[in-house]
């Protein structure tokens, strides 16, 4: 790699970064007027137009509050609990692939923070360390409904992280590839209107794995019906009980990057990632437009990365819709739901595609 | 036993079908709800009552803040005769009365008027009470102005200044405004 390329590589993962910030920073507007509207209300309008400057006044409101600390508490740790949870939140963005690549006569961009061949198993690992940045602040509270709640969170996430794994592993069968991007190319649009080509998304061909893989990133971003760890009827604020200014704030935030990242992850792995419906007879438009090879190919990249946000955006929007709709579970019921119904499914979505791949129905 | 109003359901408890055991189904059918509240946010008229801008129209038999009326020639109706303060079961009333003297005669109707006139508004429970007892229809409550919230305990009680319709044909055709006790003198300075 080129000190150019390596530059521009550079340059990516900086805008990826500012935009998973920006997007958990619109989240939690969406959120509210989301929730508004579907409970019939109007929601936040009075900062700017349409209360597009609320992310801006709550940041303000946050960073001016009082910065608390409860008396007995690890304070090395207390300040070190949401900075993981914020950290770890969005170094799992760095192997999505956005797009494809751009090219700039020799120089090629990939739009991707990084292109490893263990992408899948990369952000598997920085999920699993994610459940530490609530434990430790659960911990470093010394507050018994801080400690449970970072408990439930802990066990919750342990329990889920198998039945998406054993999910994912059907879609790693089919793909033959850990890397995100080898799994969004195998998922392209060959073109054309053949009916078979329409249906090359993974969900198409792993829709079992697709529902256990949905149900458990709800509980692994601690999202409604799976928000045990925050729980406020039962334990206060849960983890972040003790937590005020913007400490409480990376918390809340690191959530909705949560969200965001594993909206990203969903598109890529079961909804084609940047590729789009039609997208070579676009392309082949766009050739005949007159437009120079490179731009026409630039052109073509960056109408995936659009789908690729349009799919993360619904994604989003469907998480939001789920929270206001699903009352909480208990918490019994969620174990039950994920060591005796969720595991048990999975493995046997596993068998049935290994069957369907050995008797080469699918491939 | 024979139930009273033959409304009671009789439920069985039966075993849920896999349908509703896999749960599924019923999520779909919340989201389903939920989806049309937010497509109606957009297609129907919303309830929400944007206070500041809009405010809610006062029901005609609102029962507000208390106004002491004057006659067609702007003299005040009250004479002090206390019926008002007799019948209000909060005692929120109190007045002091007066002899009319020469020269006032475009000011005060009767020979008798309230030199001072305070009502409560802490203690007032807005029954209209005192509407109803009033002789002269001097005290009326107005269907569309509300006692505004003060922060201080003695700003609630509302003395003539206050109470007391402006003046001026122009003012009183507005119902709602409210005089400072200055420009009240001023008023009744240029009219004695």
């Amino acid at each position: 790699m080129s000190l150019e390329s390596l530059g521009w590589q550079g340059l990516v993962v900086l805008v990826v970064f500012g935009v998973s910030l920006l997007i958990a920073t619109y989240c939690t507007y969406a959120e509210r007027v989301i929730a508004a509207f579907l409970q019939d209300r109007v929601g936040p309008d009075r900062a700017g137009p349409f209360g597009l400057a609320q992310p801006l006044a709550d940041a303000v409101k946050l960073f001016t509050k009082e910065e608390f600390f409860p008396s007995g508490a690890n304070k090395a740790l207390f300040i070190f609990g949401p900075c993981l949870a914020m950290i770890t939140a969005l170094m799992s963005s760095a192997v999505i692939p956005f797009g494809n690549f751009l090219k700039f006569g020799d120089t090629v961009v990939h739009l991707q923070g990084i292109e490893i061949n263990v992408g899948m198993l990369y952000i598997f690992g920085i999920v699993s360390l994610g459940v530490y940045g609530i434990m430790i602040g659960g911990w470093a509270s010394n507050n018994k409904f801080s400690l449970l709640g970072a408990i439930r969170a802990a066990s919750q996430n342990i329990s889920y992280e198998l039945a998406m794994g054993l999910a994912l592993i059907a879609v790693l069968m089919m793909s033959g590839s850990l890397s995100l991007r080898d799994i969004t190319l195998q998922q392209t649009h060959a073109g054309g209107w053949h009916l078979s080509d329409i249906f090359t998304w993974n969900v198409f061909k792993q829709p079992l794995g697709f529902v256990i893989f949905i149900v458990c990133a709800f509980a692994e971003t601690n999202r409604t019906p799976f928000d045990l760890p925050e729980c406020e009827t039962e334990l206060v604020g849960g983890y972040h009980t003790e937590y005020s200014s913007m400490k409480m704030g990376l918390y809340l935030f690191a959530e909705y990057v949560n969200v965001f990242v594993a909206t990203a992850v969903m598109s890529v792995l079961y909804f084609g990632g940047f590729n789009y419906p039609f997208q070579y007879e676009f392309l082949d438009f766009l050739n005949k437009a007159g437009l120079s090879a490179d731009w026409a190919h630039n052109l073509f990249v960056l109408m995936g990365v659009v789908a690729m946000f349009m799919k993360i955006f619904t994604g989003i929007f469907f998480f939001m819709w789920v929270r206001w709709t699903l009352p909480r579970f208990r918490y019994d019921q969620l174990m039950r739901l994920g060591w005796t119904i969720l595991i048990p499914l999975a493995i046997f979505n596993i068998l049935l595609t290994g069957g369907l791949i050995t008797f080469h129905v699918i491939q | 036993m024979e139930s009273l109003s033959n409304r009671a359901k009789k439920l069985e408890k039966k075993p849920m079908t896999l349908a509703e055991r896999a749960y599924l189904p019923a999520i779909f059918q919340g989201l389903s709800i939920t989806m049309q509240h937010f497509f109606r946010a957009a297609t129907k008229k919303q309830i929400t009552v944007r206070y500041p801008e809009e405010t809610r129209p006062f029901s005609p038999v609102f029962r507000g803040l208390h106004v002491l009326k004057r006659d067609e020639q702007g003299r005040e109706r009250c004479t002090a005769c206390g019926l008002c303060a007799v019948a209000c079961p909060a005692e929120a009333i109190t007045m002091v009365a007066g002899e009319r003297k020469k020269g006032e005669q475009n000011l005060y109707r009767e020979e008798k008027y309230a030199v001072s006139y305070e009502i409560n508004m802490l203690r007032c429970i807005f029954c209209g009470l005192c509407e109803e007892a009033c002789p002269k229809a001097a005290i009326y409550l107005q269907a569309d102005k509300m006692a505004p919230p003060r922060y201080e305990r003695d700003e609630f009680i509302y003395g003539k200044d206050r109470l007391v319709e402006p003046v001026s044909p122009d003012n009183r055709s507005k119902r709602g405004i409210q005089l400072t006790p200055e420009q009240a003198d001023k008023l009744r300075g240029q009219l004695a």
